[in-house]
C-alpha cells in the first residue's frame, strides 16, 4: 500500500513543479484540481479499514478540489477574460528553481524529524512541507488574482496531507469545515476577481493597492 | 542466441514502423487518413536509389556525420537489452558509453550542420547543443537512480532489476519515467520541443541541421532519427512496464506491442500539445532534470 501512496505523492510533488512552471492559467488550475483530486484517494490506499467519516471527507475532497472549485475558477477566468500570467515578480524559471530547492530541502528536512515508526518510510511529511512552500511561492510571486487563489489552494492542499497524518485522531467535522470555508472562500473570491475586473478592467494586485473606500 | 538474432533484426527493421505509428495517431485525432503507416520504409527505399547534390564549402565531415550518427546509435541499440533478453553488448559502464554514442552522434551531426558555412543550419546547431545541456544530466540522473536501486552499472542489469524492486521503490521510478518521457521527446525533437513536420520555420532544431543533405545521406538520417526514438524507448519501456512472462514466443510480442503503444501515446502527447516557444523549452527540460534529480534524492536520503 505504501507504494500506491508514495506515487501519489510523487505526482503531487510533479503537479507542484508544473504549477510553478506554466504560465497559463488554465493549466495552473487544471494542475491543482487534479492534484486535489490525488489527494482524495489518499485515504482509501492508507487505511486498512475504511471508518465511513474518511470515506466522506475523501468524497467531499475529491469532488470539492477536483470538480467544484475548479470548475468556479474556470468561469471567474473567462468571465475575466485573461489567459495568462503575463510577468510574474520572478521568473518562471527561477521559481521552478525555488520550488524545486524548496523540495529538495523539504526531502531532506522531513528525514530529520522524529516522526512516529509508522510515517517513516512514506512521503506525507516532505509533500507536505513542499506543497506548502510551493503555495507560498505562488502566493508571493504572482500578480494576477486568480493565480494567488491557486496559490492558497496549493497551501490548503499542502495542510490536507498533513491532515492525513493524523486523521484518525482528528474528528472529521474539522476536515469538512475546512473544506466548507476554503470552497466559500473561493467562490467568494471569484466574485470579488470579477467585480474587480468589471469596475477596474485590470486583476492586477499591484494597482489595487490605490484602492480607497 | 535465438534472442540475440531477435534483438538484431527487430532493432534494424522495427523503428520506421513507429514513426508511421505516430503519424497515423496524429492523423486519427486529426479526422485524417493520414499518410501509409510503412511511408517511413518508403520514403528511405525512395532516398537510397537517388543520387546526392554536395556543396562546394562542405568537407568530408558533411559525408561522415550520418554514417557516424548511425553506427553510433546502432551500437548504443545494443547496449539496451530489448524486452526481457540480455543486449547483446554488456560490460561493467556501459550506460556511460551509451549516453557518450549519443553524444558523440550529437555532435557529428551538428559539425556537419557547421560545415556547411549556412548561417541558418549553425543556428539549428547552437539550438541543439543549448538543449542537450539539460537533457543529457536528466538521463545521468535516471541512470544514476537505477544504478542504485540494482547496485550494479551494467544497463543490462540495471534495467532488468525494475523487475524485481518496482513493488518497493516505486516512487523514485515513476519521477524518472516522467523525466525521461520528456527527454525521449526532446532527444527526437517530437513535438513539444520541436516539430519534426515543418520545414521552413525559424524555430526548428533538428530538421535545420540536415537541410542540405539528400539522397542516400538524407535517407541515412530519416532512419538513424527513427532508430534513436527506437532505442530510448527501449530505456523507458523498462522503467514503464518491468514485467515480463520469462517465455521467449511471448516476450518479443509483448515488447513489440509495447513499443508500437509508446509510440501511440507519443502520437497523442503531439496531437494534444502544440509546440512551445522556443525560449520556453528550457523550461521542459529543467523539469525533467528535476524530475530525475529528485527521484535520485528520495532514493538516498
Amino acid at each position: 500500500m505504501d507504494n500506491y501512496l508514495n506515487g501519489i505523492l510523487v505526482l503531487v510533488l510533479v503537479l507542484n513543479l508544473l504549477s510553478l512552471g506554466t504560465s497559463r492559467i488554465n493549466t495552473i488550475i487544471k494542475a491543482v484540481s487534479v492534484q486535489g483530486a490525488l489527494l482524495g484517494v489518499i485515504p482509501f490506499v492508507v487505511h486498512q479499514h475504511l471508518t465511513l467519516p474518511a470515506i466522506i471527507v475523501a468524497v467531499m475532497a475529491i469532488a470539492l478540489k477536483g470538480v467544484v472549485i475548479p470548475l468556479v475558477m474556470v468561469h471567474a477566468l473567462r468571465e475575466a477574460q485573461i489567459k495568462r500570467e503575463i510577468e510574474p515578480m520572478i521568473g518562471l524559471m527561477p521559481s521552478i528553481i525555488l520550488g524545486a530547492v524548496a523540495t529538495a530541502f523539504s526531502l531532506l528536512f522531513a528525514s530529520q524529524l522524529p516522526l512516529a515508526s509508522e510515517h517513516v518510510g512514506k512521503l506525507l511529511v516532505p509533500t507536505a512541507i513542499a506543497t506548502v512552500f510551493t503555495g507560498f511561492i505562488v502566493l508571493i510571486t504572482r500578480y494576477k488574482a486568480l493565480t494567488q487563489v491557486v496559490g492558497y489552494l496549493i497551501l490548503e492542499n499542502g495542510i490536507y496531507i498533513f491532515g492525513m497524518l493524523l486523521i484518525e485522531a482528528m474528528p472529521f467535522i474539522v476536515e469538512l469545515g475546512v473544506l466548507l470555508d476554503l470552497f466559500v472562500g473561493i467562490f467568494v473570491i471569484c466574485i470579488i476577481a470579477n467585480h474587480i475586473n468589471q469596475a477596474f478592467s485590470s486583476m492586477d494586485t499591484r494597482r489595487l493597492v490605490t484602492l480607497k473606500e | 542466441m535465438l534472442d540475440t538474432v531477435i534483438h538484431v533484426i527487430l532493432l534494424l527493421v522495427m523503428p520506421p514502423l513507429l514513426i508511421g505509428v505516430i503519424n497515423k495517431t496524429k492523423a486519427w485525432f486529426g479526422g485524417r487518413v493520414g499518410p501509409p503507416l510503412l511511408q517511413l520504409y518508403y520514403d528511405i527505399f525512395k532516398l537510397m536509389r537517388k543520387s546526392m547534390v554536395l556543396s562546394d564549402t562542405t568537407t568530408w565531415i558533411f559525408v561522415a556525420a550520418p554514417l557516424v550518427t548511425l553506427a553510433a546509435v546502432l551500437v548504443a541499440g545494443l547496449l539496451v537489452p530489448l524486452g526481457h533478453a540480455h543486449a547483446p553488448i554488456s560490460f561493467v559502464g556501459d550506460l556511460i558509453l551509451f549516453a557518450y554514442l549519443f553524444g558523440l552522434a550529437r555532435f557529428l551531426t551538428t559539425a556537419a550542420a557547421l560545415d556547411t558555412g549556412s548561417s541558418f543550419e549553425g543556428m539549428g546547431a547552437s539550438r541543439e547543443v543549448t538543449f542537450a545541456c539539460f537533457s543529457e544530466p536528466a538521463l545521468f540522473f535516471a541512470f544514476l537512480v537505477l544504478a542504485k536501486i540494482s547496485g550494479s552499472l551494467t544497463l543490462s542489469d540495471i534495467l532488468r532489476a525494475t523487475v524485481d524492486v518496482s513493488v518497493t521503490a516505486s516512487a523514485p521510478l515513476i519521477l524518472i519515467a516522467i523525466g525521461l518521457f520528456v527527454v525521449l521527446l526532446a532527444e527526437n525533437c517530437r513535438i513539444p520541443v520541436d516539430d519534426p513536420n515543418t520545414h521552413l520555420e525559424l524555430t526548428m532544431i533538428h530538421e535545420v541541421m540536415v537541410l542540405d543533405h539528400s539522397g542516400p545521406l538524407l535517407g541515412v538520417i530519416l532512419y538513424a532519427a527513427s532508430l534513436k526514438l527506437f532505442v530510448l524507448g527501449g530505456v523507458l519501456l523498462h522503467i514503464i512496464t518491468p514485467s515480463y512472462a520469462a517465455m521467449r514466443w511471448f516476450d518479443w510480442p509483448l515488447f513489440m506491442v509495447q513499443m508500437v503503444c509508446l509510440a501511440a501515446a507519443v502520437g497523442v502527447v503531439e496531437s494534444v500539445m502544440a509546440r512551445l516557444q522556443m525560449r520556453h523549452v528550457p523550461y521542459l527540460l529543467v523539469f525533467a532534470l528535476i524530475s530525475c534529480g529528485f527521484g535520485f534524492l528520495l532514493l538516498i536520503r
